[in-house]
């Protein structure tokens, strides 16, 4: 790529969220104003390697973008004549001029991001699809690297977008941001989706890699805007903690060859005090606005509870415990009661954290989840049943689909087997 | 990926005179446009070199403190910030609009990770580094 490519590339990055924001802003329509900033986006390619990056390129792409705009809007005014039959609601509605359209165009952008945000991941969307759509309009990905990120074929991601983009203007899906209690709703979307492409970097669910860290670092730089534009919404800050607290973690978490190092047995050194001290302070903000016991508020308390403790020997497993019960009883979900049960065994013994693992067994929605055979079997082998233990690391990596955590479990189920084998010395 | 980006001294800065209210409102406006956009994850502004000094190490065990201010204004470096950004093209970008104008230098710089060193990171280094880096924590907490 030359150099005019790359920049327009990382302005486009920069760029994009806001001028496609700003466009759905005027035309109501995600799906429309992506089409506009992209026809920016290809001028701005025709004409750039000629003249090079204007001083100001975010504006000359709006500019541009809005000259479409116009362009667009007349032309419709003039199909609007050919065609009163259309009504006088509609011309009523279309009745703004151009001048309209260009001061509304240069006002703040932030409500209108926030508004792409929730339009985004609205309900009426599947959630693979908000996820497309979230990283594509806001995160500035393109098709390509949503479809490496999560290991399914560009085709693919980019027939979602394309359908998400057409739900929503068939839905009439308003570009606003909800209020009342619709608004907690929407947004507990939004964050959901932030969380999710953060786990999907985190731990990937499928693939080679354990992790891909450049999805987290989308996730928590989206967190980070989510969390300027809405800065009185706790659980905004408490989702930021808990990706920031999680992120400091991520060098840590992979070996020389890319293997995996779970949370106790990983180089604390290693641990990016940074973030871990922005998640504290988003941690502390969260709590300041009352929101201490929101979902992700208490999760990133969890989480603080690791990022404090010096060494994992010093870590406050009791208080952890009691975190957990406070989120089970909010959420209720058996990932969290399996959750509770590692903190339970660590705090109060292994054979404790057995019993509630093994009430977890008949739970339908932990049937194929691999981490309730690794957890089980990592109790077993502590509690020195080694035998039952291998069987139970064989069945969570025959349930991973992902290739770096299978070699992880398989290697336990082989250390617990040599363990359990009869010593020769004897 | 991370990258420090950091502003070089000039004969003013090293004067310790003080941005003018223009250049300080823009700068902020700036800075609000980075945090907003989730780029900028620290920044600080330097005092003078007056105020600082030189350690200088060795031969041997002989460590000699040098007194500020030192006098190639152009290897001092007057303020840093430091962002996150998706590649090096995007750090230009964005310093591309900082609201300077006035000859000002100013360079970026790609932060190793952790990764990057290998095997020359012991883990009684790593040990180490941990305490300092939780200490430093502490300490920064405390401010």
């Amino acid at each position: 790529m030359s150099d005019v490519n790359r920049a327009i590339d990382a302005v486009w990055r920069i760029e994009s969220p806001r001028l496609i924001a700003g466009l759905a802003r005027i035309t109501g329509d995600v799906g429309l104003a992506e089409d506009l900033a992209q026809d920016a986006l290809v001028a701005a390619l025709e004409r750039w390697p000629q003249t090079g990056v204007p001083d100001n390129p975010g504006a000359w792409l709006m500019a541009t973008a809005k000259h479409r705009a116009i362009d667009m809007h007349r032309r419709s005014k003039r199909i609007e004549r050919k065609h009163e039959q259309i009504g006088h609601d509609l011309e009523a509605q279309q009745e703004m001029s151009v001048s309209d359209l260009d001061a509304a165009l240069d006002d703040d952008i932030g409500d209108d991001l926030l508004r792409l945000m929730f339009t985004a991941c609205h309900p009426v969307l599947s959630t693979e699809a908000r996820v497309a759509l979230t990283l594509r309009l806001l995160g500035g990905l393109t098709t390509d690297e949503i479809a490496r990120a999560f290991v399914v074929p560009e085709s693919t991601v980019a027939q979602r977008i394309v359908r998400a983009k057409r739900t929503l203007s068939e839905a009439h899906v308003p570009f606003e941001v909800p209020r009342g209690a619709d608004r907690d709703a929407r947004l507990s979307s939004v964050l959901g989706v932030l969380y999710l492409v953060f786990n999907e970097g985190y731990s990937a669910t499928a693939g080679e890699d354990w992790t891909r860290p450049a999805l987290c670092e989308d996730a928590l730089r989206l967190g980070r805007v989510l969390a300027e534009l809405a800065p009185n919404e706790p659980e905004v800050h408490g989702l930021v903690a808990l990706m920031e607290i999680q992120a400091s973690r991520l060098r840590a978490r992979t070996g020389p060859s890319g293997e995996p190092i779970l949370l106790l047995d990983q180089d604390r050194g290693k641990w990016d005090q940074l973030l871990i001290r922005r998640g504290l302070t988003a941690l502390a903000r969260a709590e300041q606005l009352g929101g201490a016991r929101g979902p992700y508020a208490l999760q990133a308390a969890i989480v603080a509870c690791h990022a404090r403790a010096r060494t994992a020997a010093e870590t406050d497993w009791e208080r952890i415990v009691a975190l957990y019960d406070a989120l089970a009883e909010l959420t209720p979900s058996p990932i969290v009661d399996l959750n509770r049960a590692v903190a339970v065994s660590m705090a109060y013994g292994p054979a404790l954290g057995l019993e509630l693992v093994d009430a977890l067994r008949s739970e339908p929605a932990l049937k194929s989840y691999h981490l309730l055979p690794s957890v089980r079997g990592d109790l077993l082998m502590k509690l020195g049943r080694l035998g039952e233990a291998q069987s139970e690391f064989e069945h969570a990596a025959s349930l991973t689909r992902n290739s770096r955590e299978r070699g992880l479990l398989l290697e336990r189920a082989r250390k617990s087997a040599a363990g359990a084998a009869p010593s020769r010395s004897h | 990926m991370r990258f420090l980006v950091a502003v070089k001294a000039n004969a003013d800065s090293e004067a310790g005179v003080l941005p003018d209210e223009k250049m300080l409102t823009e700068m902020t406006k700036f800075n609000e446009e980075l945090v907003k956009a989730g780029v900028m994850l620290a920044g600080e502004g330097l005092q003078p070199s007056s105020k600082g000094v030189r350690v200088k190490f060795g031969p041997g065990n002989k460590k000699t403190v040098i007194d500020g201010p030192f006098a190639e204004t152009k290897e001092l470096i007057a303020g840093f910030w430091l962002w996150q950004c998706k590649s090096l093209d995007e750090a230009i970008e964005w310093l591309k609009r900082a609201p300077f104008g006035g000859g000002e230098e100013v360079e970026i710089r790609q932060v190793f990770e952790a990764d990057d060193f290998g095997a020359n990171l012991t883990p009684e280094t790593r040990a180490r580094e941990e305490r300092i880096a939780r200490q430093a924590a502490e300490n920064a907490a405390r401010l």
